[in-house]
């Protein structure tokens, strides 16, 4: 007898998900689906706009990481008047975004992802929250943790107007400068910020790299999948968030592509199917294969663990002795466990708390050169940025006025969309055997998806209460047999 | 499907000093034109608030005039001024909504061009049943769904 | 939980986010909150399944804060249940509110929207020409999906709304002062907005600065000048909404330097905000010369697009004119 499980809605990740379960006649996993349900059509409610207003426009894609919209369109603006940023400006853009990758990192680390291991992942659902988190790390932390987003996001909102949506990006620059004044009390915040960073990686080791049976998770099978990999690097193949070229590796780990953002098209194509809204990014040069891993799949991964199997190491030295460990502890590069996800998050936090620290010493930060005006329009512009959730492409094309004609965005969340599908059906065949569905289920199957921090919006509610998840059961006739809930 | 041939419904701003008086004007020379312009007497056309415009065409015109003083006469000093202005930035912002700028007129009529009224309320009549109905929402019944 | 707190609902429908972010930017202030009312559903947080707050009693949950537009099916039949199911319905953010920024999808339909995304898009690689399908089979499995209509629109236009919580994300402050008002009891009449009942260009920093008559003779866009930082900025020929925009946001955007997009809307007495500041603008510009106005007016480019920039869907027309069907 067929059955057939809906989880719905999916939670503290996409807003609007669920997971579709099927499985066989002996009760085991047949096929795990995870649809999305939503569309709004920004590639195309962008044509006939001004491109100097898809800075305004496209953060309203995600209010999680707006700031990564706002950044990517601003470089694809800047392409399209053919025009980069004064040197001061390029400063600001940098420490605007790594303010934000600083804050939006550890939020979902306490928030989020990290309730799985701090409270662990057989804690009941009641205590695998912000709660169950404060009840083990203690309440002091909790508010280090709100403050200091706080004041990172402080930063962001001064030099861009708001934190939610931001303003400032132009062609050419930015449209607010800094004060020595602003310069000195940032700074006081940034030296925070990499304190607070070493603390959380902290936390992450003695929670759970100390605990073997954490550990025997992390590396387990159920949550491995072997993919390519891709990450934004800069000229030394670090890890790089801003700007830079994009480099892909196998799933051995050796040097696939590397390529220049206007070259994307050459390397990247998406995928369609007539089960859920959003498109599936794949390898062009390998092809779309299904949702399978392996060197033959075209299937690639992105974000945290992806940026770091990607490069060759990180930019800064505090973040850097992290790289080292996480890959000596877990055997080498590029490492294939998705928890693992969590980890390299925590190391690009800490990064981008010392990039903060380093823009805000250099004294250039306070210049007045903010924009170089444009002086042409040259047509078409891709702006490439590594937003928190991955990989995330702005490219347009204007006509003789500036406005827009064609857009194309790939937003960063999708290119993981395959893989999240794959670590769900995974996790799922590993846990449900032989018709035997229990509590345990939800947990795993969640933990499963959360590594990826999927956007929109999901990864700042975790206020007090239990995972909303559902697990509803029906057999071959659709009738509800059993209903679990946690 | 209307077997009826197609009356344009127009909605007419006229501002009172001239161009209300202009229409009076036809009216008591016996003038006859097209009935098809609804009448609204405002004080000036500066008056004429682009939401009037719209609204208009959301409760089913298919067409709408605003008649004012000729440029340089008008009562207020400014207003027909402002009515120009709007008239031109209001008819780039229909074409973007798909509504063609034959429908939207703005014309000067003073208080003894009783004639000219009537050949602007035929003109515009005759214009707007080329177009055929607004029908805003495709399903041929005018108003916005 | 205690009994006699006040239950409250959150839900999101056409959303970025956004709004959710905006309540947990309260910090610190919304412990307070959380600790005067018992938050009974908030699907990225709490325990929720639809057949939960259907079983609930009509009118048992206090307050819904529904942020988000309406454009799928899904979201119109929870935007119904919620409404049966709350005594008060806040629209929440923009986007509840106007339609805000996903309105402008009602520039175009569902094909023109489905023919770019899954057809067009210079890297979609789609040689079957599948689209999404409300209905698909997968393997022998059928699998579902919501509808996604030709218009977007915004809360009002499907349920009865109480109150309007304005902005794109709306202002801790608004946010602080909406929860408080309804958590004592002490509301204005239905159907207003709860923000001040001025336009952004009274509480503009920038206000000293406008001349006695303002006066455009030329249109800038940003991209071309260098934004002085203190000047208003219709001053400086750059189209800013403030004059026909509420205010109460914070001016934050004024303060990061660039002009006003009309995120919270227009004030009470205003039916169409486009409109509204078209009418505004026109004014201002400076030529009384058939030849120089359009001239002047031709050099704004996309006009809708930025005079209803968040306020497409709940403006007169609300939606581009449609092709008329055979």
């Amino acid at each position: 007898m067929t059955q057939h499980i809906t989880i719905d809605p999916i939670t503290r990740l996409e807003g609007h998900g669920k997971i579709e379960i099927f499985l066989d006649d002996r009760g085991d996993v047949e096929r795990a689906i995870l649809q999305v349900p939503e569309l709004r059509g920004f590639e195309q409610f962008a044509v006939g706009r001004p491109v100097e207003e898809m800075p305004r426009i496209t953060p309203r894609i995600c209010g999680v990481c707006p700031t990564a919209h706002h950044m990517a369109a601003t470089k694809a603006v800047d392409a399209v008047f053919g025009v980069s940023p004064t040197a001061t400006a390029r400063k600001l853009r940098e420490l605007i975004y790594n303010a934000f990758f600083f804050e939006d990192h550890i939020l979902h680390f306490f928030f989020l992802g990290g309730p799985d291991f701090v409270v662990g992942p057989q804690a009941p659902a009641a205590e695998r929250n912000i709660l169950g988190v404060l009840a083990k790390v203690g309440l002091d932390v909790g508010r280090r943790v709100i403050r200091i987003r706080e004041d990172a996001r402080g930063i962001m909102a001064y030099l861009c107007g708001k934190a939610i949506h931001p303003v400032c990006g132009l062609p050419g620059g930015v449209a607010k400068g800094l004060d020595e004044e602003h310069r000195v009390k940032f700074l006081g915040t940034a030296r925070e910020a990499v304190e607070f960073a070493e603390f959380a990686l902290g936390v992450f080791d003695d929670v759970v790299l100390k605990n073997k049976s954490y550990v025997d998770i992390v590396v387990g099978d159920a949550y491995t999948i072997k993919t390519y990999y891709m990450g934004l690097v800069d000229a030394k193949n670090r890890v790089e968030f801003y700007d830079g070229d994009l480099r892909v590796v196998d799933p051995e780990g050796r040097e696939f592509a590397k390529f220049k953002p206007a070259e994307y098209l050459d390397h990247i194509a998406e995928h369609v199917e007539p089960w859920t809204y959003v498109k599936f990014p794949f390898l062009k040069k390998v092809g779309w294969k299904g949702f399978r891993e392996g060197r033959d799949s075209g299937v690639y991964r992105v974000a945290p663990l992806a940026r770091l199997n990607a490069a060759d190491g990180m930019q800064t030295p505090r973040a850097q002795v992290h790289y080292d460990r996480m890959y000596a502890v877990l055997g080498g590069k590029p490492v294939h466990h998705t928890l693992a996800f969590h980890w390299a998050r925590l190391i690009e936090a800490l990064q981008a708390a010392e990039r903060m620290v380093e823009l805000l010493e250099d004294p250039a930060i306070t210049g007045t050169d903010l924009r170089n005006l444009p002086t042409a329009i040259q047509g078409e512009g891709m702006g490439i940025v590594e937003a928190p959730r991955g990989v995330l492409i702005h490219h347009y094309s204007v006509d003789e006025k500036a406005l827009v004609t064609k857009a194309n965005l790939i937003v960063a969340t999708i290119a993981n969309a395959a893989a999240i599908n794959m670590s769900i059906e995974k996790a799922a065949k590993a846990y449900i055997k032989g018709g035997q569905i229990s509590e345990g289920l939800l947990n795993m199957a969640e933990m499963a998806f959360r590594p990826y921090d999927p956007c929109h919006g999901c990864g700042t509610h975790a206020w007090p209460g239990g995972l909303p998840t559902v697990v509803l059961i029906r057999d071959h006739t659709g009738a509800a047999v059993r209903t679990l809930r946690n | 499907m209307n077997p009826e041939p197609f009356e344009p419904r127009l909605v007419g701003f006229l501002c009172n000093w001239c161009s209300y008086t202009g229409a009076d004007l036809a009216g008591t020379a016996r003038l006859a034109y097209a009935p098809n312009v609804r009448i609204i007497r405002v004080m000036c056309s500066g008056r004429v608030d682009p939401q009037f415009v719209l609204k208009a065409f959301k409760e089913g015109a298919d067409g709408v005039l605003i008649s004012g003083c000729h440029p340089g006469d008008c009562h207020y000093q400014e207003g027909n001024y402002k009515a120009l202005r709007r008239h031109r930035l209001l008819l780039r912002v229909l074409e973007q909504f798909g509504i063609e700028k034959e429908r939207f007129r703005l014309e000067w009529v003073s208080a003894s061009e009783g004639p000219k009224f009537q050949q602007v309320c035929n003109d515009f009549t005759a214009q707007v049943r080329k177009l055929g109905p607004l029908n805003l929402d495709g399903n041929g019944g005018g108003r916005h769904a | 939980m205690p009994e006699g707190k006040p239950k409250v609902a959150f839900y999101w429908c056409s959303s970025c986010g956004g709004c959710e972010e905006s309540v947990v930017d309260l910090a610190e202030d919304i412990l307070a909150v959380t600790a005067a009312v018992d938050i009974v559903f908030w699907p990225v947080a709490l325990d929720f399944k639809k057949k939960d707050l259907e079983a609930l009693p009509d009118k048992s949950i206090a307050v819904a804060f529904i942020n988000g537009a309406i454009r799928m099916s899904e979201q119109e039949e929870m935007a119904h249940l919620l409404r049966r199911k709350a005594g008060l319905v806040v629209a929440h953010g923009a986007c509840a509110h106007l339609g805000g920024i996903p309105g402008l999808a009602n520039f175009w339909d569902k094909s023109a929207i489905f023919r770019t995304v899954y057809h067009d898009t210079v890297s979609t690689d789609n040689p079957a020409g599948t689209e999404p399908q409300t209905e698909s089979i997968v393997d022998g499995k059928t699998l579902t999906l919501p509808e996604f209509w030709d218009t977007v629109r915004p809360l009002d236009a499907i349920i009865d709304v109480d109150y309007y919580l304005p902005g794109c994300a709306p202002h801790r402050d608004l946010i602080i002062k909406a929860v408080t008002a309804i958590l004592e009891g002490k509301l204005p009449p239905k159907g207003s907005v709860l923000a001040p009942n001025t336009s952004c260009c009274d509480e503009c920093s920038r206000n000293e600065t406008k001349p006695e008559k303002m006066s455009i003779k030329e249109i800038k866009r940003p991209w071309e000048v260098i934004i002085d930082p203190q000047t208003c900025f219709l001053a400086q020929g750059l189209i800013c909404m403030g004059p026909a925009t509420r205010g109460g946001c914070g001016e934050r955007c004024i303060e990061g330097n660039m002009p006003c997009r009309g995120c919270m809307g227009p004030t009470d007495q205003v039916f169409d905000q486009g409109a509204k500041f078209l009418s505004a603008f026109a004014s201002i510009l400076d030529s009384n010369d058939e030849k120089e106005i359009e001239r002047l007016v031709g050099s704004i480019v996309d006009p809708a697009g930025t005079f209803y920039r968040f306020s497409l869907p709940s403006s007169l027309l609300g939606r581009k004119r449609k092709e008329a069907r055979p």
